[in-house]
């Protein structure tokens, strides 16, 4: 059966399965209409024109995994930011796990999206923002259609996260092949401040499918940094949606760092709703083989003295491809708006690819745009100053690539974090790195 | 220590290096002076295994061993060192990091462990203070936006920091004001030991007062055509080049 057909099946069962409020059932009802009408991508979409999800497709998904709680710590531990202390909100096969989470309730709220939906308590919550920013989109609409499970983030007003949390999604492999589609909920109030790593990893070399939707709200005076690792197994796919609603004077960061994984897309799109926000969307890309990451952004800038800064940096080795598709939208209210973006890339391979293509959109006479685009090599007059003060070929390649990419890594703001990156993209390179950057 | 045979070298097709012979033994100092494309940085380039240069005939004897056998990483690990007449910008690693992961490759390759960080961080501030560099230099980015000047000075900071055997210095003088000079000159001078050696690449004798060679040659297209002492230096400065290329003819 096409996979399509084997959704749409599904969803009856589905339903009969979750115990939710009607609210919800109507939404996820008229998700699935949606999805059957728009079905999966298609190359034809403009879109979607340098992605296929063709491939990626034709496995047979199981898409109610049976619970199995077979993770040690232990076995897991590498994938943790463990030299800090964090909340941890942890998903097996799509499903809770509670003995590798640590979620809270006190000052803030971390914990599971089935609970705020199931809790009275959090109604107004669910009602004021679940799937409102979430654009009517083919993939989107089927996350949507199956949504149940995955992080609700709620920090009331004026309150700093006293952590950093941590989104982890594992997949075991237990079943032959496995589509899991968490949906994650992010409120942060007014003055509120909260740092937020998501990773997505296969624990086993079995097909996986994640079509994730994270939707983020940040009130006034909001600031949230959200760091993705992407350094899955080279059978897991992912397809990350992620909206974001900045309102007045907030600041949102997403570093998205994409080094693993067979294919990986990013919907990453900012609705600027109210003045001096600040936007920003910043991607280290290292990748190889036949590996493929496609970064396709949106910033939509609705009112005046907003900004964004966008900065995607990729390395592409072997056959792998890259696609970078950077919309900017400024409304004609939004005088004064600073957009820039810019993207670079290195190309080591004859045979690697990147497709790279800003789109702006401006309605507004007095703005600040810039946008730009060059893919080159490695420097050779470079490398041969590196190598002839001692440093190997390979070394001098990998630092080179570092140099390249270590403003992205700046931004970082949590130095775990940032180390972590670095050792993550030194494993990438096959390097030994005795120095931080 | 160096002996050059017969050297020729092309790059993308054109014979650059027509035939060079030079020895330099521990302990000396040689400069090579010529008028502007007559192939100084192309050699400079050759002996320290640049891989667009191809060598297509004589050889480059340094200790015993033929050097075009070697990468440019292992000339420099057994004792080759140039500094560049256009050091490269290299933006998003600082000179300290460098630094260290220059130190640390060369020890790597002798088998060394990575040196102890407060034994690195020393041994940076004195040789830095030697070049007489600002503190502040030092987390720059290496090279990028550094003025001329800063940018050749850095070059020997890093020269000291490796002590090489065999240092060549191409054009090492230019875009140095006098005060600056003095200072790299004066480096240059400490690091002299009686079994090093030093070959200094300029187009001005200026330099020649500070750093005294024991021999000075002279390239004309491709081709040492003569070499003297050190008043021959005097003799370019006060003539330029017309009278030699008469004298042999070119
Ligand atoms: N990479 C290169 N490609 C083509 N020609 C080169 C290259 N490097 C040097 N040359 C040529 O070789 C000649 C010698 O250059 P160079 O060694 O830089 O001279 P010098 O340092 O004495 O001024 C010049 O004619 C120059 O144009
Ligand atoms: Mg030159």
């Amino acid at each position: 059966m096409e996979l399509k057909d084997k959704l749409l099946s599904s969803f009856l069962a589905f339903e009969e399965n979750v115990n939710m409020n009607s609210d919800i059932h109507d939404i996820r009802s008229r998700a699935i209409k949606d999805f059957e009408e728009m079905g999966f991508p298609t190359k034809k979409q403009e879109a979607w024109k340098y992605t296929s999800l063709n491939k990626v497709l034709k496995h047979d998904y199981t898409v109610f995994p049976k619970k199995h709680d077979t993770i040690d710590y232990r076995d897991v531990e590498q994938y943790f930011i463990d030299d800090i202390d964090t909340y941890k909100i942890v998903f097996i096969d799509g499903i809770y796990s509670s003995h590798l989470s640590a979620t809270t309730h006190e000052k803030i709220d971390a914990c599971l999206m089935s609970s705020a939906l199931n809790n009275s308590k959090y109604k107004p919550i669910i009602d004021n923002y679940f799937n409102t920013v979430a654009p009517k989109e083919s993939l989107t609409s089927l996350n949507t259609a199956f949504s149940r499970e995955g992080a609700f983030i709620n920090i009331p007003k004026n309150t700093m996260a006293d952590k950093p949390i941590q989104v982890l999604n594992f997949s075991t492999g237990n079943e032959s092949a496995l589509l899991v589609q968490p949906r994650n909920l992010i409120v942060v109030g007014e003055n509120s401040h909260v740092q937020i790593i998501e990773r997505h990893q296969s624990l086993t070399d079995q097909p996986v499918l994640t079509n994730s939707v994270t939707e983020i709200f940040a009130d006034k005076r909001a600031i949230v940094d959200y760091y993705k690792i992407q350094n899955d197994n080279h059978n897991a796919s992912l397809i990350d949606n992620t909206f974001i609603e900045q309102h007045r004077e907030s600041q949102c960061s997403v570093h998205t760092f994409s080094f693993g994984g067979n294919l990986t897309r990013n919907n990453l799109n900012y609705y600027q709703k109210g003045e001096r926000i600040d936007s920003t969307l910043k991607g280290i890309t290292v990748i190889g083989g036949k590996q493929h990451v496609d970064h396709n952004t949106l910033v939509h800038h609705t009112e005046p003295n907003c900004e964004s800064h966008q900065d995607y940096k990729g390395v592409f080795a072997g056959s792998s491809t890259g696609v970078f598709n950077g919309k900017i939208v400024v409304n004609k209210e939004a005088q004064k708006t600073n957009a820039f973006q810019s993207n670079n890339n290195i190309l080591l391979d004859d045979k690697a690819t990147i497709n790279s293509k800003p789109q702006l959109e401006i309605f507004a006479d007095d703005v600040k745009c810039s946008h730009g685009c060059t893919i080159g090599q490695l420097d050779d007059e470079a490398l041969f100053y590196l190598r002839s003060r001692g440093i190997p070929l390979k070394e001098a390649r990998a630092l080179l690539m570092y140099a390249f990419a270590n403003n992205v890594l700046e931004s970082v703001k949590i130095p775990e974090l940032k180390a972590r990156i670095t050792n993550i993209i030194a494993l990438k390179l096959g390097v030994n790195v005795g120095y931080s950057l | 220590m160096l002996k050059i045979k017969n050297l020729h070298a092309k790059v993308e097709g054109l014979k650059i290096l027509k035939g060079i012979d030079l020895t330099i033994n521990a302990g000396e100092i040689h400069a090579i002076m010529g008028p502007n494309g007559s192939g100084k940085s192309t050699l400079s380039s050759v002996i320290a295994g640049k891989e667009e240069y191809e060598v297509t005939r004589g050889e480059i004897n340094f200790e015993g061993e033929e050097l075009t056998e070697f990468d440019a990483e292992e000339r420099a690990h057994k004792g080759v060192f140039l500094s560049f007449q256009y050091p490269v910008e290299i933006p998003g690693v600082t000179v300290t990091n460098f630094m260290r992961t220059v130190i640390n490759a060369n020890r790597q390759a002798k088998g060394l462990k990575d040196m102890p960080a407060n034994e690195m961080l020393k041994m940076i501030r004195d040789k830095s203070e030697l070049l007489e560099i600002d503190r502040k230099f030092l987390s720059r980015s290496l090279n990028e936006g550094f003025s001329g000047g800063e940018k050749k000075r850095n070059e020997i900071f890093q020269m000291a920091m490796l002590e090489p055997k065999l240092a060549i210095l191409d054009e090492t003088d230019s875009g140095l004001d006098i005060d600056a000079l003095r200072i790299v000159a004066n480096g240059v001078n400490k690091l002299r030991r009686p079994d090093n050696a030093t070959l200094v690449i300029t187009h001005y004798q200026r330099l020649l007062d500070y750093i005294i060679p024991d021999y000075v040659h002279v390239m004309l297209d491709g081709k040492i055509v003569k070499s003297g002492g050190k008043e021959l230096a005097y003799e370019l400065e006060e003539k330029g080049y017309d009278w030699i290329k008469e004298e042999v003819g070119a």
